[in-house]
């Protein structure tokens, strides 16, 4: 072993690219080929439209070296909706797969099947559900705190790029090369180089190490944001429930992806350095690795779940005129979650052979969760009650997400029954229940939480009608792909099977199959959403800022905010501050005295986040294909472009209060001309 | 109630589910009470579980703006006595469930032997790349993804792996377990009744993960003395190099037996004095520089 590895080393110095050669393209394999070609196509003919039409130096300015968190939010929620449709794309793959494989060995060969649902699980985890939530925090955690921005606005700008460096280095692992095919969670001695002899696994591990990094560091800038700064009165229990949502997701953040990332090192050592970590020999464990990427992915799950919770308890409260119900319980719930979440890693592998004690323990940690999640489930239903419930989209995601997600809830709690699992674990029914939770909730929640905020972020809505067939096609496309995955697994089914034999499974992976199609439907109806809504976004604008009646501080600004987001801080005295600002205006019939402005203060753009990520794109791809003089230029490169941002002189431009006076004011006449054509009020009580 | 309607899936398989053959159709006493401690806990959580998706439902449907006879309480958003019982509903169903869990881990301990009058049946299971070994050890012979056991008999398994992880599962006998190299894990189960029963591995392998299949066979003691005298006449014996060429990566095989098999070849094998078996020779971007481990 220890032979190999350093041959490993010595050999590509013989060759300038290291592993890298034209056999590298799987040129016998038109599936990955044609998708990359026409991903690489759409992306040339993107670019190519952003030069010739001018929109570059814009493109620039605005996005690209932007550190304002709004835009660095939608980027990643664009960036986590463009990998959430390439993972849909493998789910079709699998399931249109397992659909046909019954005695047949159907369309995709093992070697590539295996990197589909590889790819899948990373994907959907790493590269959507987590960019669509940071994207979320990103847009709505400042503007609900009542400030400017985030703690460190271009730490947030390296963040977001070194999310979309893992992203690309997936994606270029379609045509340069494989990926892994080890599944999500590369269990070694299979992730190892004994069994995993191609570049697939250094591919997972680097895109995850340099994205592991972005999201650590966001995790530190909304931890920071959320304890130090706030707007005058804005205490810990006047915070929106999606920013504790926020808090305690990134809180485990900070405390789950060192460990993700030591993990994946000590992976990584092993399979450049020939260590014995976690190898079959020499001393090594995998029941090391196994214990570690499970003391990451337990909390990991709660750290999707935790805001997508936040946002159902905002659109709760909002379309059913009335405030959360138990707010301080919320808190609590959520705190005790943000805790037991880091101890029950174990229910992963009740059949790896720990004692009954230990088994037990574990389970019983397990199934305290579920008292916490019933907390906020109750919550929520009483938040329903004795209010005025309006039925537009968010809330129909909201209340599908409280039927589904109990659903889920209640095989969840199954599988931590240890002699459930003995029989229950690794097979389709384990799958269908994690998918239940994870769409139930994660997925539900972004879509609920985009059509929610998408008027504040571009100040038009989404179309309603659009909204709704998504909904429809969604909710129903899931309960037909995996309602008949439990039933599967009840059967015996296990997970990740390629080809089978058995004639019980096959009615249920032939219905599972038709509810990919409705989903795929509902992925359709969702572009057409926003392509229809773009092009009625007259008929569709938000005229005052505010148009689903909200109650916390986002809605107090403009649609979309300016840079600053607010002229002047907003001064809190409750729980929902803006609701009390519309109170007062509505019973005085007039709005609160001018302000006196002041010049803001705001941080400048800077490129330090995209070019860092540029050369750290270099560095992973360099160490996937043991390039190392390349290896040695990222490293250099992206470390100057940190020093070279520390140097700077002028970190702050100034917005001078003649403008931030002439901007208010026009938000001010805007709504005072609402305010004459509702002499009633927006709510009669 | 639109929302009702799509949940019918849900109840009609479980209804379809129990009369086939998945662990919800067990054939021995660690299935059965697999089986029974799951719809005990079901069931517990059922309870809760019904009327908190009514009340959703209810509550959303009743409180809709167009609806003139609901009671609005705009402002309503603390009772101290609704915080009590939402606290304490679910705490007290996770305390009963608890004590299933306390209680079903340690009686269903894979490790824990089977309560019967009867001697346990020794079986020594190798995990390889990619098919089942299954060794004997009180016959001397060995088979390959394919494993003939007296019926109504406690079964104990020993089981180790040659190269990465795997599980063994028979869904109608109960309880699976992980195999990994270097270790050894315990298995206990009983078929009931004579049967064949589908097994499989559960913890994915590789490329030929999908073949480790195997059938269970349960006979009646008469008839496995009749297949033992079978498989002693026929076959080849597995000596350290039959091993050698058996370990090599294969997918899909076909059943068979040996006659004989060489004494404590599993132990060598769990002790790695036969160091634990080479993977694949390919991969894209790893086989044009560096040699194999260990060639």
């Amino acid at each position: 072993m220890a032979a190999a590895a350093c041959s490993c080393i010595r050999s590509p110095g013989a060759d300038v690219f290291g592993k890298l050669s034209w056999n590298a393209i799987p040129w016998d394999q038109p599936i990955p080929l044609t998708a990359g070609a026409t991903v690489i196509f759409i992306f040339l003919a993107v670019i190519a439209w952003v030069v010739i039409r001018g929109h570059m130096p814009y493109l620039w300015r605005e996005w690209i070296t932007s550190v304002d968190h709004k835009r660095i939010g939608v980027m990643y929620t664009l960036l986590g909706m463009v990998m959430l449709l390439r993972g849909f794309i493998d789910a079709v793959m699998m399931r249109s797969q397992q659909a046909l494989a019954f005695h047949a060995p159907g369309y995709l060969p093992p070697e590539h099947y295996d990197q589909i649902f590889t790819a899948h699980g990373t994907i959907m985890i790493f590269f959507a559900a987590m960019p669509l939530m940071i994207g979320l925090m990103n847009f709505v955690v400042p503007l609900q705190l009542g400030v400017r921005d985030v703690a460190f606005p271009t730490l947030n700008s390296t963040s977001f790029w070194l999310t979309a460096t893992g992203a690309l280095l997936i994606n270029v692992s379609l045509v340069v090369g494989e990926f892994a095919r080890t599944g999500w969670v590369a269990y070694p001695p299979l992730s190892e180089l004994r069994y995993s002899p191609g570049v697939g696994v250094d591919y997972y591990l680097w895109s995850l190490l340099i994205s592991g990094v972005g999201t650590l560091m966001t995790g530190i800038n909304f931890v920071t944001t959320i304890l130090k700064i706030r707007a005058p009165g804005m205490s810990y229990t006047r915070m929106p429930m999606f920013t504790w949502t926020a808090l305690a997701a990134n809180l485990l953040i900070v405390a789950a992806f060192p460990v993700l990332t030591a993990t994946l090192a000590m992976l990584a050592l092993d399979r450049y350095l020939g260590f014995h970590f976690f190898t079959d020999t020499a001393g090594g464990n995998m029941m090391m690795f196994i214990n570690l990427i499970w003391a990451w992915g337990h909390p990991e799950v709660y750290i999707l779940a935790l805001p997508a919770f936040g946002i159902f308890s905002e659109i709760f409260s909002t379309f059913s005129s009335k405030p959360l119900f138990g707010y301080r319980s919320m808190i609590i719930a959520t705190m005790a979650i943000c805790l037991i979440s880091f101890t029950v890693w174990l229910h992963h592998f009740f059949t790896m052979g720990a004692g009954a004690n230990v088994n037990a323990v574990f389970g019983i940690a397990t199934s305290l969760i579920a008292v916490a999640t019933g907390i906020k489930i109750y919550n929520w239903i009483f938040t329903m009650y004795g209010g005025r419930v309006r039925f537009a989209t968010p809330m129909m995601w909201s209340i599908g997400f409280i039927f589904t997600f109990i659903i889920g809830g209640m095989t969840g709690v199954l599988l931590a029954v240890p002699p459930a699992d003995f029989e229950l674990h690794n097979s389709l029914f384990l799958v269908a229940h994690f998918h239940n939770v994870i769409i139930g909730a994660v997925v539900f929640a972004t879509f609920a939480g985009i059509t929610f905020w998408f008027p504040k972020a571009f100040g038009f809505r989404l179309h309603e009608g659009w909204g709704r067939a998504v909904f429809w096609l969604s909710f129903v496309g899931f309960y037909v792909v995996f309602m008949p995955l439990y039933v599967a697994g009840l059967l015996g089914m296990t997970r990740r099977l390629q080809h089978y034999d058995v004639a019980m499974w096959r009615p249920w992976m032939l219905i599972a199959a038709v509810g990919i199609v409705i989903m795929a439907a509902s992925a359709a109806c969702q572009v057409m959403q926003l392509v229809v809504s773009i092009r009625h976004r007259k008929a569709l604008r938000d005229e005052i800022d505010d148009p689903w009646e909200g109650r916390s501080l986002e809605w107090a600004t403009s649609s979309p905010p300016p840079a600053y987001n607010f002229a002047v801080l907003p001064r809190v005295h409750g729980t929902e501050p803006y609701w009390q600002i519309k109170r007062r205006a509505i019973e005085t019939q007039q709005q609160s005295n001018l302000p006196h402005y002041e010049p803001i203060e705001l941080p400048r753009n800077s490129p330090t986040g995209f070019i860092t990520a540029f050369f750290a794109t270099l560095t992973g791809f360099a160490l996937i294909w043991h390039i190392w003089w390349l290896m040695g230029v990222g490293v250099a490169a992206a470390y100057a472009v940190f020093v070279w941002f520390a140097w700077r002189d002028a970190p702050v431009k100034i917005i001078p209060a003649a403008v931030v006076a002439r901007l208010d004011r026009e938000r001010r006449r805007a709504r005072a001309d609402w305010l004459a054509r509702h002499p009633e009020g927006e709510e009669a009580p | 109630m639109r929302y009702v309607r799509a949940s019918l899936p849900a109840s009609l398989a479980l209804l379809v589910a129990g009369c086939s053959h998945g662990v919800l159709d067990p054939q021995g006493p660690v299935g059965a009470a697999n089986r029974q401690i799951t719809l005990n806990a079901l069931t517990i959580m059922l309870v809760i579980v019904v009327p908190t998706i009514v009340a959703a439902l209810v509550f959303a449907w009743w409180f809709r703006e167009s609806n003139p006879r609901a009671r609005r309480l705009p402002h309503w958003s603390y009772s101290g006595r609704i915080e009590l019982l939402v606290w304490s509903m679910p705490l007290l169903v996770v305390i009963f469930l608890g004590g299933i869990i306390w209680i079903g881990a340690h009686q269903l301990d894979p490790y824990r032997p089977i309560a019967s009058s009867a001697k346990a049946f020794d079986v020594q299971v190798v995990s390889l790349d990619w098919k089942w070994l299954f060794i004997y050890p009180d016959q001397g012979i060995a088979a390959v993804n394919e494993l003939v056991v007296p019926a109504n008999v406690p079964l104990h398994f020993s089981l180790t792996s040659a190269s990465v992880m795997n599980a063994f599962f028979v869904p109608q006998l109960g309880s699976m377990i992980a195999t990994m190299n270097g270790m050894v894990t315990q298995l206990h189960l009983q078929a009931d009744h004579p049967g064949d029963y589908y097994g499989e591995s559960t913890q994915f392998s590789g490329d030929g993960f999908s073949g480790m299949r195997f059938v269970l066979h349960a006979v009646p003691s008469d008839r496995f003395e009749e297949w033992l005298t079978k498989v002693r006449q026929s076959g080849t014996v597995l000596d350290r190099s039959a091993y050698e060429t058996l370990v090599r990566e294969s997918e899909n095989v076909q059943p068979f037996t040996y006659r004989g098999v060489e004494p404590k070849l599993f132990e060598a094998v769990v002790t790695q004095e036969i160091p634990p078996q080479n993977g694949p020779q390919h991969g894209r971007g790893g086989v044009f520089v560096h040699p194999q481990p260990g060639s």
